[in-house]
């Protein structure tokens, strides 16, 4: 079985900055980390291949320093990672972006083997717009399942999945054919802790590095900023919220009660619509 | 348990293991290099200051691609009471160098760059891997390392400890006793950003020019300890430190003497606008020559902080940290290049080098001053201060009084404070600890 994972190295958005003025995103000097979503999606990836053997290929594409989180990802026990990297590539947007991933999940299987899986994060953290996974899939005509909370079973005999799928007040239990694309929610796993013999592979190992030519990109005017459609009208931080947090003492009340005659102190017309609302039953 | 053996492990990627490690790999050494952060540099913490010098022999063309931040044109000591200081600046266009002697950093940065020369040079380095014990053969001999990693243990032919001021792996391992709290400083320190222009203007530098201000009195509310304000390109580091063993004394709170420190009259204009970004403790070793442990054993070395090797007068430490790796790697080479096995025998050449340099020579020049400074700490941080503000105060007001007068009740002010013979006792013992 081959799996490949594509992550995505993105700044810690616990410790970006806007800046004040210019309103950019302040990059400098904030560090970067896997996109947190992508942990799930090569947990999964690495649950799966101890049950069934096989290899997992992590992919990305991005800035020779994405090398570092292919580099970590490999640390964790992943056996082999291809970093796509080429000025070409430089400021896509997701339709750009699912074109040379898609190229170069083709050129993986062709060199290492085709996918049974391609597994992607739900989302990432700074783009947040979950369209990547699917994208991937559209173009290489795979079958998605996206938002997958749990993977029950695979049989890679009869080439089938079956997946939990979170949804809106529930959650599908969903049954596909291989080879497919999972894209995997938060908290669904927790990745593991590598060994002492796979930190060191991972520091000594070879990062496999495809330029557009390379991955076999058939036309470069649809790659980076070429060929993304989006435009970037305007970043703005949003104001701060006047709105601050008041401790309400509650002397002796019970809790519930006192909090309510709180609010409708301060907001009486909402009393009176709740009044009018209640007044209904 | 890895079958793949080593011929060196070092614990810790600070400035001496950093060191340590580069110089094993560039002599031809197989090194396996350890760090418990994310990265080199995620955990360390220095003021910083670095010293051009001792990285120069370790990597002559460091200024082509290290990430810099001012060099230093100028220092400034400010002996401090509570609303004024008394300052010996001492600024000179000869530092505006082409090799400048010395420059600040910021250390997440800059041990991230060295790190990478690790690497180029050929050490195998794993981050968040953190050691928990020594290996040692059935004779004590230590043969490597355990870490947390599943499958963990890893051997060598020696371990170069470079884990710090903490040192837990060599304490747990009864190699050292665990640093005393008198002979440990505990130092904070706050990053406050600024604008390059605004810095500049404040410190009065032109483009890459930085300025460092040393300070001690009545900031460190009579314990032995000093604060400090070093330029750098966007930001301003300040922190202050105390010994611990007068923390625990008086009950005073770290973050509380940065505060006050930051309020200073003399300080506050300095930082006015900032933007606080980090916020950072760290302990320091203080204890100076009479603290330095056992260095070195059979199959082992420690270096840098761990060894207690930091010049608390002068404010220097980490170009200690970087030449006790290199020399520790020198000796370990030195002995390998000879065939001969890592035993404290032969790794007793290690503390010969280190006498030889300029490590021990300093430390022991100073032998003293650590314990008159804690001792008479009351004097040195709180009477004198508050004394010779007095004086200058005295000296500049024009109010009529007579000169001769006014240089009589200065005169008087210091025997009051401390008598004839305790001023001379303190001259005496001042002069017999710098010599």
């Amino acid at each position: 079985m081959h799996i490949i994972v594509c992550i995505k190295q993105v700044p810690d958005s616990a410790q970006i900055r806007v800046h004040p003025v210019t309103n950019t995103i302040m990059r400098q000097g904030v560090p970067t980390i896997i996109n947190p979503y992508d942990l799930f999606a090569l947990e999964a990836a690495l649950a799966l291949r101890d049950r069934f053997g096989g290899t997992v290929t992590v992919l990305t594409m991005g800035p020779p320093s994405a090398e570092d989180s292919l580099r970590k990802a490999l640390t964790f026990g992943i056996d082999r990672a291809v970093l796509l990297t080429d000025r070409f590539f430089a400021g896509a947007d997701t339709l750009a972006t699912t074109y040379a991933l898609a190229a170069a999940i083709r050129k993986i299987g062709e060199t290492f083997g085709a996918p049974d899986i391609v597994f992607t994060g739900k989302q990432t953290i700074d783009g947040d717009t979950a369209q990547v996974g699917p994208g991937i899939a559209k173009r290489l005509g795979l079958l998605q399942l996206t938002y997958v909370a749990k993977i029950n079973t695979l049989d890679l005999e009869a080439g089938t999945i079956e997946a939990e799928r979170r949804s809106e007040g529930g959650v599908q239990v969903l049954q596909t054919r291989l080879p497919c694309l999972v894209t995997m929610l938060e908290a669904s796993n927790e990745i593991r802790r590598g060994g002492m013999a796979d930190a060191l592979r991972a520091a000594r190992a070879e990062i496999v590095k495809w330029s557009a030519q390379d991955a076999g990109v058939a036309d470069i005017a649809k790659c980076g900023l070429r060929g993304s459609p989006t435009i970037v009208k305007r970043v703005f931080a949003p104001p701060p919220r006047a709105e601050k947090a008041t401790m309400v003492d509650i002397a002796g009340q019970p809790p519930a009660d006192a909090l309510i005659a709180h609010i409708f102190q301060r907001a009486p017309k909402l009393e009176a619509e709740l009044a009018a609302l209640a007044r209904g039953y | 348990m890895i079958d793949e053996r080593f011929d060196a492990i070092v614990v810790g990627a600070g400035m001496a293991g950093n060191a340590a490690a580069l110089t094993l790999a560039q002599r031809g050494l197989k090194v396996l290099q350890l760090e418990r952060g994310e990265y080199s540099g995620s955990k360390n913490v220095q003021g910083a200051i670095l010293y051009a010098d001792m990285l120069e022999t370790l990597i002559p063309d460091f200024r082509e691609d290290a990430p810099l931040e001012r060099h230093l044109v100028e220092q400034r000591f400010w002996m401090m009471d509570d609303r004024s200081h008394v300052g010996l600046h001492y600024k000179s266009d000869e530092f505006n160098e082409e090799r400048a002697n010395r420059y600040t950093i910021i250390r997440a940065q800059f041990d991230k760059w060295f790190s990478s020369k690790v690497r180029e040079a050929g050490a195998v380095v794993l981050c968040e891997t953190t050691v928990t014990e020594l290996a040692r053969d059935a004779y004590g001999k230590v043969i490597g390392v355990r870490t947390d990693r599943r499958d963990g243990e890893i051997h060598a032919d020696v371990v170069v400890l470079a884990e710090g001021v903490n040192g837990l792996l060599g304490t747990r391992a009864g190699l050292r006793p665990p640093p005393r709290p008198d002979n440990v400083a505990l130092a904070v320190k706050e990053m406050h950003f600024l604008p390059r222009e605004t810095i500049e203007a404040r410190f009065n530098l032109k483009g890459d020019e930085g300025t460092v201000i040393e300070a001690a009195g009545t900031i460190s509310r009579g314990m032995t300890g000093m604060g400090f304000i070093y330029a750098n390109k966007e930001c301003i580091s300040l922190g202050i430190g105390c010994l611990v063993a007068d923390f625990q004394a008086t009950g005073e709170t770290p973050y509380g003497l940065l505060e006050r420190f930051k309020q200073h009259p003399s300080v506050a204009p300095l930082i006015e606008g900032s933007e606080v970004k980090e916020y950072a403790a760290h302990l320091i070793p203080e204890g100076g020559y009479k603290a330095i442990p056992q260095l070195y054993g059979d199959g082992w070395v420690v270096v840098g902080d761990a060894a207690q090797l930091n010049n608390a007068i002068h404010r220097e430490g980490s170009n200690l940290a970087m030449t006790s790796g290199r020399i520790a790697a020198e000796a370990i080479f030195q002995v390998k290049s000879r065939r001969e096995p890592m035993t404290a025998k032969n790794l007793a050449l290690y503390k010969t080098m280190l006498d030889d340099s300029f490590v021990i020579k300093d430390l022991k020049k100073y032998k003293d001053m650590p314990a008159l400074m804690h001792i008479q700490s009351q004097n040195f941080f709180l009477t004198y201060p508050q004394l010779v503000s007095k004086a200058m105060q005295n000296f500049l007001r024009v109010d009529g009084t007579p000169k001769k007068e006014k240089e009589a009740s200065t005169l008087r002010s210091f025997v009051a404070a401390r008598s004839w013979l305790g001023l001379f006792g303190d001259a005496f013992r001042f002069a017999r600890a710098w010599r």
